[in-house]
Formats: C-alpha cells, structure tokens, sequence
C-alpha cells in the first residue's frame, strides 16, 4: 500500500507485540472454553474433587488472561498505530512540500485538500483493522487445528479444513461481492449526484422558473434507481454473515463426528469430546471477522492509492546538487525568451517573455486572464520550471537553490493564507525574530493598525481565514512580506478575490509602500499604473505592447480599450453620486 | 448519543417495519441458541456417558446442523434486511432534505452550503449502512438473548442464574460509570484530534507561503513533535477507555469460569446433573456476546447517527411562509416602500432602505457599488428573500394594492423573466442540457421557432447557428457571453410581464450589448416592466428611472464563510 504500508511498516515490532497479545488474548478464550467442557466432562465421572483443581485454576487464568491480553493489544496496537500515523504525516507532508504549489494545483480548492489528509488519517485503521484481525485469525486457526490434531487426528484435519474457507473463500467473496455492488451502483451515484447538484446549484433558477418539483422528481427518480440496485445487491452483502455461522456449525459437526469414534474406540478419554466439540466454535469466532477486515481493507487501499496518486505527481523543479549562492545586495532580475508551461503535457503558457528589471524599479504585467502572468510569477519563485534565461545579476536561478532565489524574490499571492494561530505567528512567517514594535509598526504601514487596535488580545489573537476579510488577509499577508524584506517584490493578482472598493484602496496602499523598491506587480485592473515606471502588456504568453501608462495609451490596443472600460465606470459612479442612495430618479 | 433517535422512525418510515422485523428475528435466534447448547450438550452426554455411539447420535447431530444452518440462514435474512431497509432510509432522508433544503429558497439553509448539503445527501448519509446492518440488529440481540438465556438456565440451575443475575446488570452500569469518567476526557480529546487534522491541514494548505518565506522544510518536525504530543495524551485516555471493555471482558469471562467452576465441583459432588451442567456451560457464555458486539459496533453507529441527525438539523430549518393570493391584476406597478434587508451573521445591512417605484412600460436601471444590494432587491422582487422592514406594494387601477409577501409566489414568478448575474441553465432530467433545452425551460411548451425568435432577440441566434451543432450544441461548452445570452433569451421567451436583469450585458462585446439593449427596449415598448442592474453606460442611457442602491460603505462587505464559495462537484466526486 505505497507510502502508507511503508510508514506503518516502521512500526513493525510494536504491532508485532500488540499481534502476540491478540493471539494470546483470543487463544485464552479458545482454551477457557475447551478447558470448562473437560472439567464439566471430567466432573461428571464424579472424581475427588482436588482432581478438578487444576482445571478450576487454569479456567480462572484462561478467564484473567484473555481480558488483560486484549487490553494490552488494545493498547500496544494503538499506540503504535498513532505513531504510524504521525510518521506518515511528515512522509506525505515533506513530498508535498517539494510539490508545493504547481505540482498541488489541482488540489488548490480545500475539499480536495481536505480528503487527502483524511485520506492519510486512514492510515491507523491499516493496522487495527486490517492487519491485527488478519495475523490473528491466521495464529489462532493454525494452533487451534494443530492442538485438536494431536488429540484426534480426523478432528484437526477437518477442523483446518472448515477453517481454511473461512480464512480464503468468505473474505474473498464478501470483497468480491462488496466491489461488484459498488461497480453496480457505480453509475446511478453518479447520475443521482449530478441531479442533486445540478437542483442545488440551479435552485435559484429552477425556482425563478418553477422548475423545482420537475427538479425533486427528477432526483426522486434517479433515487428510486440507486435504491432498487442497493436492494438488489443487500442479498450479497448479507452473505458473509449467513456463510460465517454456517461455517461454525459445520466445523462443531464435524469436528463431533471425528472425535466420536475416537471416545468409542477408547483412543481417547470420554471427558476429551467437549474439548473437540467447544473448540471449533470457540476458534471460529475469532475467523468470523475477516469478511469486515476485509471490508476495511477495500477502504483502506483507496485510500492509500488516493494518497500514492498525489504523491506521484513528477516534481515541477528540482534543486540543483551543488547550488550557487543567491546574490546579496542590489539585485537585477533579467529573463530572455522564457517558455513556461504547467506540466509536460500542457502547452506553453508563456512564449517568449523578456524583460529587465533594475534595483529599485517598479514594473507592472497586465494582460487578459490566461495571458500567462500567473505562470510568469511562478517561474520567478521558481515554483516551475521554464526554458530561456531567467538570471539574478547575471547568474541562472537554475543553478540556485529554490529557498535561495525566494530568499530574494517574494511574492504576495492572490488568497494569501492565514495559518490558524496567533497574530504574531502569522507575521513572524516573515521574520521569525521580529520584535513586537517591528509587527506594530509594519501592520501600521499597511493600513492594519486600526483593525489590530480590534483585536481583544493583541498580537496574540488567533486569527483566522474566516475572521478576517478578503481585503484585510490580504493587508496581513503583505505585512509578512514587508517583514521578510526580500529585493524583489513580486505581486500576482493581490487583488483578484476582493470587491472593486477594497480593490482600490488596497492597489493604492500597496503602491505606497513599495515606492523605491524593486516590484513586479501583476495585474489586470489598471487602476494606479500612472505610477509604475513601466507597463509590459501580455497577451497570449507573449509581450505585445511595453511603456508607460501614457505610451500604451497612445498606442491604443489591449491597454487603451481596458482602460476606457475602466473609465466608463467611472462615469458610471460619478451619475451614482448625483443621486442620494435608497432614491430613485425618473428621468 | 441516544442508540434509536425517534425522528429516524419519523423520517425514514422504513424504520420501523425494520425494527419489527429485528426483534421477531432476534426472538428466533435467542430460540435457535438454546436448542444450540441443548443439542451439543446432549451429543456429548449421550456419547461421553451414555457410551452412545455415532448411529445413536447421528439423528441430533443432523438436528444441530439444522439449527446452525436456520441461524445463518436467519443471519443473512437479517443483514439483507438490514441493507435494504438502510438503502430504503437513504432515499427517505436523502428525498426529506432535497425538497426541504429546497424548499427554504435559494439562500439554502443556515450553516451549510450547497457543497455541504451536497456531500451530506449523497455520501454522509451513507454511514447510516453500518447502522442498521451492525448497530440497530446487535442492540436487539443484546436486549432479547440475555434475557432469554438467563431465563433458561434459572429453570436449570438457580445457582448458576444467580451468578448471571448478579454479574449481567453489572455490565451497563460499569460501563455507564466509566463511560460518565471518560465522557469529558474523550471529547476534549476528539477535539484535539480534530483540531490535529486541522493543524495538518491548515500548513499543507498554507504550503505555498510557508515556501514563499523559506519556512516550509522546518514544519515537517513540528508535525512530528505535535504528532507526538497527541499521542501521548492521546493514550493516557485511551488506557482509560479500554478499561471499559477490560471491564466487561472480564466479568464476562470470569462468571462463565465461575459458572463452570462451581457447576463441575457440584457436578463432582453429583448436586447436578452432567446434561443441565455441560448445557450450562455452552449457554453462559452467550449471554455476554451480544452485549460485546454491541460497543464494538458503536463507533459505526455513532458516525450514521451524527449523518442522520445532520439531515434532522436541516429539516428543522424552518420554511418561510408563504403567500396565497392568485389574483394578480395583469398590469402592476411595484411599489418599494423603506424596503431593507438585514442578516443576523453579517454586518451592515444587505439593502439599506431604498424606495422607488417601477411601472409598466418603464425601465428602470439599479446603480450603486458591488455589495450595495443590487442583487439583494432583485431577489426579494423574486420572493427568495422577504423584506426586514418596509414593503413592498403591487399597484394597479383597477384592484386594490396588495402586498408581494401575500401574494403566491409561485403565480407571481410565472410572470417574470430573471437574468441572474451567474446563471445555471439546469434543465431537471437532462445533465447536460442543449441550448434549445435550456432556453426552454423558460417556456415549456415554447415552439422550436419561439426558441429561435428569443435567440435573436437575445443577439445570438446568428452566431448560435453557426455552430456545428447549432442549437443542440450543450450549454456547458459555451463561452460565459454565450451563456449569458442563453439566459437572457430563456427570459425573454416567457414574454415576460416583469423583466428582472442582473446586469445582462456583463462579459458582452460591443454588438451583442447593443442586440440585449435593443431587446430590452422592444420589452419596454410591449408594456414590459424592466428592473435592470446596470453597470454599463449604456443600459442606464435607456433608463426611464434611476434607483441608487447603496447599502454598506465600499470595503466593509464581506464574504459570510470567509472563503471563497466552494466548487460543489468537487467535494462528492468520490460518491
């Protein structure tokens, strides 16, 4: 099971003890019931009754110790389980950090993310419900068959006989069946998800147009659908259990059936027959589970192969072996004809990009959504790989290490992340020594001091996404970058998520505090570009217009059309001002 | 957690045939584990003591086959049954909630969105499998066999009944005590679990900016020493916990070796006889199984529950009531009268008072920032929504004015053609609707050339039928301008009396704006009303009336959940 096997596979000894206490805990009730038909059997012949003592003592042991065994597996197995767990967490966590954040793009909506980790949560039932079971069924059967052997040999044999089918073929056709009712209604799932969704994602529309009970019948019927195959399979899905009990009551016959000759015979004594008959019932609870084992297992596969899929995911970039150091002091970022595509497969999102930007200059990248300025951000982190030169002072950022080059470069995202814990914390992301009065004095710069002054416990409030608003995660973020003080500041859609009113204040705040300093701000609203001291224009992966706000203009093109659209609106607000708001004007 | 919620009885009916069924069946198999015991004890008597041999025996060891062939025969009846009954409630619960979360409009219920009501309906509910096929048969079994078995060996042996009687009752109370000492501890636990996975989580989302700041590769030991820490604490409950089953496990085991011990002594002292003994000793320990299997089932059950009881949560939202009035004069004037909206969960008010009125043969253009309730008014126009205060009033020459919240609304909105601002083209019954089929909807029985008519009147049709498969062409493969136009024709079709637009002209060029302008203009002079969002110069050039709406100052709107509204399909691609 990939990754996840290999993590609990490092806890081999411990849940190798946890399986010897099982196996102790489930033989001690195989033998407290065997013992107890002997000393009853041995009884009845009516024998002094100190003969009974040890017998008595062992089925009070048998008793102690079945109980305190199973605790001890309880115990020892989950224990090792967590740590498993805890292992694999770091295994998956350091592989998914290397593929952070273009190999994980398809995983970027928090639902997906969400069942990965759940996914990986999975990983303790491996043991506890998998393979505990299985080793346990496995030992019990074998001595079991082997003690009954010794006493009567046809017993042990057709005892090992029953047991081997409910050790092979019961499980086997309880997964069998259980995937062959999920094949089934494989296809009505989806088709009565896709009419759930569609009537909650179109309830507006379908009540705009009286449409909803066409709606509710339609998922109604597709109901009706996935019902009747579940009805059809439950027969299947029944059959482990019936096949269990079965399989115990054939294994007590014939186990009574082989030792009965060997009481007549007088091969063995009279009080041994209950033994022969209480064992294999007894042993066969014990084998009953595999068919929910193996249930559990099906989930668990799944799971772990959701897991090795993500996994899998070739790496966007690799860190060279020897790696040059990252330039200190004034940086000029230069990039000739870079070509840049998400994955292998995909085409070349940029085509072509260069461009110089020197110490201290300011330069935005506008362009229509899908033009590739994402992709140029991610290149710059160096998230992605590329073809063409992309150089900091004349040296590859290839032959750098990745934390090196964004040891220089920053970059403030479009939904920057706000990690559930303290204030402090969140900013000190950026600099992990930052005193108190540099987090005041930089949340004060980006326009957060009135919000912080909100704040019930200061610095130490937990914040979170759902707390804060678009405009003020934003605001947080940017804090952290400011605190990180990195040469080269790069911005990708900082604005993209928050309404056109946050949108602006937070363009013009961000223009401020970056005057002077080395910035690329990616964008497609144009509002503040005035200010920039150049403008690249990117269409289609390709530069097709560069200048000021002026030039660009008086090009016409792209630039000159997107900003009359941005101009219209603002006629459009200054009729709005002339009314008073919550009034109407007739013409 | 209460083991059978009487409002699964309530909404899933199928329940209590279920329930019936359980019992007769429990009864049946407590019946066939005493002739069990009984059975196997004779075998081994008749032969151990009897000195019978296999002929003598061979007619009771087919009758004790018969016995274990009825239990598993009645064992897979059970789980069979159990199955269909769950599949059954699936589709009762699933069925309850569709129509309810439905039913409280577009605005769906508090607390959940879509993708949750989504997950909830198709795959959370699927927990409740394990309920029936495991927990619900197990519980009666645990109330039936002890019972029974006690029953029977009390008219055996008074003194081994009186080791159960005393040790049987035993069991719940210990486990109820412990139970009540580790409640509290196992859930602060639960929560550290859970907030565990959300720490996980939380930096495996952040990775991107914990890589930005060159802090990613330090984490994976904070998971490891957080990891560590949970489990350490994690195992001082659970030492706890296990003592309860530790508990059980041994007083089951141990009365069964008390039983048998002092059976076989007074067995040796001939105080009983080897039959009443042996038959004893097989029974006693049955009386303990079921009540085992029961907390062993309990975590599975304890998650069906939790999905059932989300769904009862949801059928509990109360509807908003509804109108009744039909008799909507043909031509009305909508009147809004101080009408502003307010959500208890969010600051500021989602429509601050607005008051402006809309006539037929008039178009009316809504301006004002993003957030300011454009939107808003459009949906209580709608009935998605009811006024927090003020109201709104339909006027007209001929009847007196009447209340929008009196009115049915469903009568109402057959009036109305909308445009929202992100239109779904569902069409119930076809998953990937054709735009023929969506354009329809507006008008059922509309004629193949009433489609083509609106298509034009929307500016599309010419562009449409260029398309390779024209209009059989599936709407999810149109561009968002196409789309648009898709739902502006699916209003116009309806020949609208009330024409509600949010702005339609969105993600349009040049040309096709002008054919939606023009349309809208034809509605007008065909006695349309026309209430148009309009973030366009040219929709407010038409404008007969300006209405400035403007509710929260810009910058203090935010989104409820925090997050961005999440993809539905995403989160039940696995059901």
């Amino acid at each position: 099971m990939g990754l996840m096997g290999a993590a609990m596979r490092t806890q081999k000894w411990r849940l190798s003890s946890a399986a010897l206490f099982g196996v102790i805990a489930s033989l001690s009730t195989v033998a407290l019931l065997g013992t107890s038909g002997w000393l009853i059997s041995y009884a009845a012949q009516m024998p002094p009754v100190l003969a009974l003592s040890v017998a008595a003592v062992m089925v009070r042991s048998f008793a102690l110790s079945r109980s305190v065994f199973r605790y001890l597996e309880r115990i020892v197995g989950h224990d090792a389980a967590f740590r498993g767990l805890t292992g694999l967490r770091v295994r998956v966590y350091e592989r998914l950090e290397r593929l952070a954040p273009v190999g994980l793009r398809r995983y970027t909506g928090g639902d997906l993310l969400a069942r990965l980790v759940a996914d990986v949560d999975t990983a303790v039932d491996l043991p506890l419900r998998v393979v505990l079971p299985w080793l346990q069924a496995l030992l019990v059967s074998v001595a079991t068959v082997a003690f009954l052997a010794w006493l009567v040999p046809g017993a042990g044999l057709a005892l090992g006989a029953v047991l081997l089918i409910g050790l092979t073929l019961v499980p086997w056709l309880s997964a069998r069946i259980a995937l062959h009712a999920e094949r089934r209604s494989a296809a009505a799932r989806g088709a009565l998800s896709n009419a759930v969704v569609s009537s909650l994602d179109g309830s507006a529309d379908l009540l705009a147009f009286g449409a909803t009970d066409l709606a509710l019948a339609e998922v109604h019927r597709r109901d009706v659908d996935l019902t009747a195959i579940a009805r059809r399979e439950s027969a299947g899905l029944g059959l482990g259990v019936g096949l269990s009990t079965a399989l115990q009551g054939l294994a007590v016959v014939v186990c009574v059936i082989a030792a009965i000759p060997a009481v007549v015979d007088g091969r063995i004594e009279p009080q041994w027959l209950a033994v022969a008959a209480l064992l294999p019932l007894a042993a066969y609870d014990v084998v009953a589970t595999l068919p929910t084992a193996v249930l559990a297992r099906l989930r668990v596969r799944a799971a772990a192969e959701r897991l090795d899929e993500v996994l899998a995911v070739p790496l966007p970039v690799r860190d060279p072996h020897r790696a040059d150091p990252a330039p200190d002091h004034e940086v000029t970022l230069q990039c000739r004809d870079v070509y840049a595509r998400w994955s292998p497969d995909d085409e070349p999102t940029l085509r072509g990009v260069s461009f110089t930007l020197r110490p201290g200059e300011r330069m935005a990248v506008v362009g229509p959504s899908g033009a590739g300025k994402s992709t140029l951000a991610n290149v710059l982190l160096r998230f992605l790989g590329y073809d063409g030169v992309v150089d900091l002072n004349g040296v590859p950022i290839e032959l750098m290490d990745g934390d090196d080059v964004r040891g220089v470069v920053g970059l403030l995202q479009q939904d920057a992340h706000v990690f559930d814990t303290t204030l402090r914390d969140n900013l000190r992301i950026g600099r992990i020594d930052a005193e108190d009065d540099a987090l005041r004095a930089v949340l004060a710069r980006v326009g957060l001091a009135g919000w912080l002054s909100s704040l019930p416990e200061d610095l130490a409030t937990r914040v979170s996404a759902a707390t804060m608003s678009g405009g003020e995660r934003q605001r947080l973020a940017l804090a952290r970058l400011l605190l990180a003080e990195r040469r080269i500041l790069v911005f990708d859609e900082p604005t993209e998520h928050l309404d056109p009113g946050t949108a602006d204040a937070l363009t013009d705040d961000l223009l401020e505090v970056t005057r002077g300093r080395s910035t690329l701000l990616i964008t497609h609203r144009l509002r503040g570009l005035k200010q920039v001291d150049r403008i690249l224009v990117l269409i289609n992966g390709q530069v097709r217009a560069a200048g000021t706000h002026d030039e660009l203009i008086e090009q016409g093109g792209w630039y000159a059309q997107r900003w009359a659209t941005e101009i219209e609106r603002g006629d459009l607000a200054a009729l709005t001002a002339q009314i008073p708001p919550g009034t109407a004007l007739t013409r | 957690m209460r083991p059978l919620d009487p409002r699964l009885l309530r909404y899933a009916r199928s329940t209590r045939g279920f329930l019936i069924l359980a019992v007769v069946l429990g009864a049946a198999i407590a019946a066939l584990v005493i002739a069990q015991a009984r059975l196997l004890s004779t075998v081994i008597v008749d032969v151990a003591q009897g000195g019978a041999d296999l002929y003598d025996v061979a007619g009771v060891l087919a009758l004790l086959a018969t016995v274990f062939g009825v239990r598993a025969l009645l064992g897979w009846l059970a789980e069979a049954a159990a199955y269909r009954t769950s599949a059954r409630a699936k589709e009762q619960l699933r069925e309850s909630a569709m129509r309810h979360v439905l039913a409280l409009g577009p605005q769906g219920p508090a607390g959940h969105d879509p993708g949750a009501v989504a997950a909830l309906v198709t795959r959370g509910v699927d927990a409740l499998d394990s309920y029936f096929a495991r927990y619900l048969p197990q519980l009666v079994l645990a109330v039936i066999v002890p019972a029974a078995v006690f029953v029977t060996i009390l008219g055996q042996d008074l003194v081994s009944a009186l080791i159960i009687a005393i040790t049987l009752p035993l069991i719940p109370v210990f486990m109820i005590l412990i139970g009540l000492y580790t409640r509290s501890r196992v859930e602060r636990q639960w929560e550290t679990l859970s907030r565990l996975s959300g720490h996980f989580l939380d930096l495996v989302a952040g990775l991107p900016a914990l890589k930005v700041f060159g802090r990613a590769r330090m984490q994976a030991q904070a998971i490891e020493a957080i990891g560590e820490r949970y489990r350490t604490t994690t195992m001082g409950v659970l030492r706890i916990t296990f003592l309860s089953s530790f508990a059980l496990e041994l007083l089951a085991s141990l009365s069964v070796a008390l039983v048998a011990v002092t059976v076989g002594v007074r067995l040796a002292e001939g105080g009983i006889s080897f039959s009443a003994a042996l038959f004893i000793l097989i029974l006693a320990p049955e009386a303990y199984l079921p009540i085992r299997l029961v907390g062993q089932h309990f975590h599975a059950a304890a998650e069906g529950l939790g999905a059932a009881e989300e769904v009862f949560i949801l059928l509990e939202q109360p509807l908003p009531s509804a109108g009744e009035r039909s008799d909507i004069p043909t031509r009305v004037t909508i009147n809004l009268d101080q009408v502003s909206v307010e959500y208890p969960d969010r600051d500021g008010p989602a429509l601050a008072p607005t008051t402006a009125s809309a006539s037929p043969g008039q178009i009316v253009a809504l301006v004002g920032p993003s957030g300011g309730g454009k939107s808003t008014l459009l949906s209580l126009l709608l009935g998605f929504a009811a006024p927090t205060s003020g109201r709104i009033l339909l006027t007209s020459d001929d009847a007196p004015a009447m209340d929008l919240t009196d009115v049915d609304m469903s009568e109402w909105r057959r009036r109305i053609g909308w445009v929202p601002q992100d239109p779904h083209l569902v069409v119930p019954g076809v998953d990937r609707p054709t735009i023929a089929e969506a354009v329809r909807m507006g008008a059922p029985n509309a004629s193949i050339s009433r489609i083509q008519r609106a298509l034009g009147d929307a500016g599309a049709l010419a562009e449409f039928e260029l398309l390779p498969d024209g209009l059989d062409t599936p709407v999810h493969e149109l561009s968002s301008g196409q789309r648009r136009r898709t739902a502006v024709a699916r209003a116009l079709v309806r020949d609208p009396q009330v024409l509600l637009l949010d702005e339609p002209t969105a993600a349009l060029d040049g040309v096709s704006e002008q054919a939606v302008v023009d349309a809208i203009v034809r509605a007008r002079s065909n006695g349309c009303t026309v209430i148009a969002v309009a973030h366009r110069p040219a929709l407010v050039d038409i404008a007969d009336v300006v209405v400035h709406v403007g509710g929260s100052p810009a910058g203090t709107s935010r989104n409820l959940s925090g997050q961005r509204p999440r993809k539905i399909t995403t989160m039940v691609r696995d059901f």
